[in-house]
């Protein structure tokens, strides 16, 4: 029963990093570069939240759509203000900036609001106070945020997956990422699509950020980098611009590091995960679900 | 007839270089144009160009009366103006049906059916794999697919950039027989080609292109006699 207990409580961080990844892996997939401010963006959804709902005293759904809103706007602006003039530089030139958007996002949120921890509210409890159902006699223990955490995940995926594969908006990112020039000639506007992929990467971020803090109450300005580069990892891992490879690679990098937490050592657990990363790599280099499609000349 | 393209001493370079050193020429509604000319005479560089990709320093291009100058690429298509680019450039990791949902990306859906109908009557082979991923297509099919993305957004001027590129003869003579047909269904046709033959016996007119300068023009008969052009470009 300890198993199952680790393998749901796995899910539910796999479940968190398969949201941020899916961040990471729009972005990659049609801007070609990989968003290190990620993470940071997932910090500053929890901040929003936290103020919205323990200072402001609104609803916690309304402090999650605030949190959405305002990481929507700040994705956006980011990428308008640090990355757009950048489209024709060396990549290298861009990571730099997106590593640089990232301290920056964490001095910002240390000056705004100071390094004292946060206790995030729990906002997952029932009428009754209870945080949880508790199965078999109370040997196997699951809690609200787990159960939610692993549900808002699924919909996300699948909404992504409707999004990208039924709508012309969905598809249109689809062509962007793979030619951009192409998709120009069809007259898909590109600039506003990969505004359009961060938008939804970070207001994705905001949910992550509350999601993560539901379950690890301690916000601190630099709440989002650890889980920001787990889940790029999981983003590789799965096969990075692959919307289903980052929720594999999210879930997996998930249980792998909750059950090297319980069964090898707490200590040892983050090298444990990336040591699955560079076996992975060695064997299959475009990550589990990476495409390397073969092209017919 | 009136001019639909007007090209006018255009510009463009790569970074330093010169590629298109004043280049102007015109094409009328229902004509076929071909530009012709060696590797790198400028002949993609012109189409590209046109189609927005690229930008000219100088001169104007205009279609339809309009200058097409102001527009950014994305827009250009949405004018009549489309382009099948070189290498085809297909989107490879979607289905064929996508590929030309993308073509009519600036359509606004409404005639959807009715224009993927006619494209597949056009080309039956696409009919046949339309759930198909493109990736997986033969060089020809995938030489379809970019056409028929391209006429799905109902094109005044079609340009076709190397269609015959790296084909079987025997797909060429396909890929020539479906321009003609086009032609005929009243598509205007600027059409680039390294087969010079090929290009000047279905070509109205033809312009030749050397080092990013226009050097000689005429009908599509006038060049394939022309003793210059057969020992340039025609194998003597």
């Amino acid at each position: 029963m300890t198993f199952l207990n680790f393998l749901i409580s796995g899910i539910s961080l796999g479940s968190i990093y398969a949201i941020i990844a899916l961040g990471y892996t729009m972005v990659y997939g049609i801007a070609k570069m990989l968003n290190f401010a990620h993470g940071d963006v997932i910090m500053v959804g929890a901040y929003i939240c936290f103020y919205a709902v323990s200072r402001f005293d609104l609803p916690p759904l309304a402090g999650v759509i605030l949190a959405m809103l305002v990481c929507t706007v700040l994705g956006m602006v980011v990428e308008r203000l640090a990355y757009k003039p950048l489209r024709q530089a060396p990549s290298l030139a861009v990571l730099i900036t997106a590593i640089g958007v990232s301290y920056f996002l964490q001095n910002m949120a240390l000056l705004l609001w100071s390094s004292n921890p946060k206790v995030f509210p729990g906002f997952f409890v029932s009428a009754s106070g209870d945080t949880g159902v508790e199965l078999f006699g109370g040997e196997l223990k699951i809690s609200y945020v787990t159960l939610f955490t692993i549900l808002i995940c699924i919909v996300i995926m699948l909404a992504l997956t409707w999004f990208t594969g039924r709508t012309k908006m969905g598809k249109a990112m689809r062509a962007c990422s793979e030619d951009k020039g192409a998709a120009q000639l069809m007259g898909i506007n590109v600039d506003a699509t990969i505004s359009m992929t961060f938008a939804i990467g970070s207001g994705l971020a905001a949910i992550a950020g509350v999601l993560l803090c539901s379950a690890y109450p301690t916000l601190v300005p630099t709440t989002g980098s650890m889980p920001g580069i787990k889940a790029f990892t999981a983003a590789v891992f799965g096969g990075i611009g692959s919307i289903p490879g980052a929720f594999l690679g999210g879930l997996l990098l998930g249980i792998i590091e909750i059950f090297a937490k319980a069964y090898i050592s707490t200590q040892l657990s983050d090298a444990v995960v990336f040591a699955v990363l560079i076996i992975v790599l060695l064997v299959k280099p475009a990550g589990l679900l990476g495409k390397q499609i073969r092209e017919k000349v | 007839m009136e001019a639909i393209l007007k090209v006018e001493d255009i510009n463009v370079y790569y970074g330093s270089i010169h590629a298109i050193k004043g280049v102007s020429f015109e094409v009328n509604e229902g004509e076929i144009v071909t530009l012709i000319g060696a590797n790198g005479a400028g002949k993609s560089t012109t189409l590209n160009t046109i189609s927005g990709l690229l930008h000219s320093k100088t001169g104007s291009i205009s279609f339809m009366g309009e200058n097409l100058g102001k527009f950014p690429c994305h827009k250009i298509v949405s004018k009549g103006l489309a382009l099948v680019p070189e290498g085809r450039r297909v989107f490879l990791q979607m289905t064929v049906q996508e590929n030309l949902e993308m073509g009519a990306y600036t359509q606004g859906g409404k005639s959807m059916d009715t224009d993927l109908e006619r494209v597949y009557e056009q080309f039956p082979r696409l009919k046949e794999r339309f759930k198909q991923v493109a990736g997986t297509l033969s060089g020809g099919e995938q030489q379809m697919l970019a056409m028929g993305r391209a006429l799905m957004s109902h094109p005044k001027l079609l340009m076709l950039d190397e269609p015959s590129m790296g084909l079987a003869p025997i797909l060429v003579e396909q890929i020539f027989e479906i321009i003609e047909n086009l032609h005929k269904a009243g598509t205007t046709i600027l059409l680039v080609e390294q087969n010079a033959q090929a290009a000047l016996s279905v070509a109205d007119r033809g312009y030749v292109l050397e080092t990013g300068k226009v050097v000689t023009t005429g009908t599509g008969r006038e060049l394939l006699e022309s003793p210059a052009i057969k020992k340039a470009y025609l194998g003597g």
